[in-house]
């Protein structure tokens, strides 16, 4: 049973995102609001993917994928980055950083659940 | 003497009847070989008839099988192009599918709350994230001052938006016709006007405008208009003016009954004095 952890502050993607992620077969999915709430269900639930925004408060998600990158635990966790920012550079940035996918916004619900289904299966 | 003539007569009819059995016997060979000639021809014969016969059978078997193979073929040609129509649906399906679950989330949140602040950033959610707006602005009709008072906005400065006269261009004929404004223009074009925008919906109770939403440029990544924005732009037409507006009445009346109550509470006070 896959475990999809979707960290966005709007609750309106957030409800979106987890819409569509709960029409992976057996999926859970856990929200967060920003990346320090992520951390903390990270610590109580390991997520099998991570789907995060850039532009939170608190912590955003670049903070985010660097922290879990860096954590021997949840290092290998697939991270797919939701944003507004679609310039190549954000892109960029975000993969050196360790994401593993960039989707900039707005989404087709379809192709983000084949993306998640495909970084769930190279798992 | 006298008895060798008979016994030449009985030599010459033992010789003729050697003669005659001979002759038999060779008549007999020849009937004989006749006879095993014959067989052999009838035996071919047969042979022949029973070869055309498993001929036949194999050919009628061979037709049939190929008779079979092009149903078949038919048959898998059917299914194939069922398969694909059934995949078009799908994809039709998933598409529709997406959609709707984009215009559930939409709704659920505009009407998921009564506070007007939350409204306006639900509202502003949906522009930016859904639709995939950059600049826009977010008016209602103030009808004492004719103008359209911006209440939430991003990428413009909200002094800049402020007051915008109705009777100005593409915003005049939004508020007066209820209709929504599409800009020929490409999705890329960055209008700076504010009574120019690249895309204007008007806020709607029934037939009654309150208000719009001008949308002045769209995200880079933002190459076109697909069947979910249009969606969108006709449920947000609908559905933000309500939640707006009922938010809106909802803070006034909440005010209302505070300072009611405030009033009772000093009349209860004065009273007892």
């Amino acid at each position: 049973m896959p475990i999809i952890l979707v960290v966005e502050d709007s609750p309106t993607m957030r409800q979106l995102i987890s819409f569509a992620m709960r029409r992976i077969p057996g999926s859970k999915v856990i929200e967060a609001t920003d990346g320090v709430d992520a951390l903390k269900k990270l610590s109580s639930e390991k997520a099998d993917i991570i789907l995060a925004d850039i532009n939170m408060p608190v912590m955003d998600g670049l903070k985010l994928v660097s922290l879990v990158r860096g954590n021997s635990e949840f290092r290998n966790i697939p991270i797919i980055i939701i944003t507004t920012e679609g310039a190549e550079e954000d892109r960029k940035k975000a993969m050196a950083i360790g994401a593993n996918a960039y989707i900039p916004k707005p989404i087709q619900t379809q192709e983000l659940v084949n993306l998640v289904t495909q970084q769930l299966d190279r798992k | 003497m006298d008895k060798e003539p008979g016994i030449l007569k009985k030599a010459d009819e033992f010789l003729q009847i050697f003669k005659k059995g001979e002759e038999f016997t060779r008549n007999l060979l020849k009937e004989n070989e006749r006879l095993r000639f014959r067989i052999a021809e009838l035996e071919e014969a047969h042979t022949q008839d029973f070869n055309t016969a498993k001929t036949k059978h194999y050919e009628d078997h061979i037709r049939m099988l190929k008779d079979e193979i092009e149903a078949l073929q038919e048959r898998f040609r059917r299914v194939e192009t069922e398969n694909r129509d059934f995949s078009q649906k799908y994809v039709i399906v998933e598409e529709e599918n997406n959609n709707l679950a984009n215009m559930y989330v939409a709704s659920y949140q505009l009407h998921s709350t009564l506070d007007y602040e939350e409204v306006l950033k639900i509202v502003l959610e949906i522009i930016i994230n859904l639709i995939g707006a950059k600049k826009f602005s977010v008016m209602l009709i103030d009808k004492k001052l004719e103008e359209l008072e911006p209440i939430a906005s991003e990428g413009i400065d909200m002094d800049n938006g402020a007051g915008i006269s109705i009777g100005r261009g593409v915003i005049e004929k939004v508020v007066m016709e209820g209709e929504s404004y599409f800009s020929d223009d490409p999705v890329h074009t960055e209008s700076e006007d504010p009574a120019k925008p690249i895309v204007c919906i008007p806020l709607k109770i029934k037939e009654h405008v309150i208000g719009v939403i001008a949308i002045y440029s769209f995200l880079n990544q933002k190459t076109g208009f697909t069947n979910v924005d249009y969606e969108l732009f006709n449920l947000l037409a609908g559905h933000a003016a309500t939640a707006i507006f009922s938010s809106r009445l909802y803070a006034r009346s909440k005010r209302e009954f505070t300072t009611i109550q405030n009033f009772l509470e000093l009349m209860k006070v004065k009273s007892t004095q």
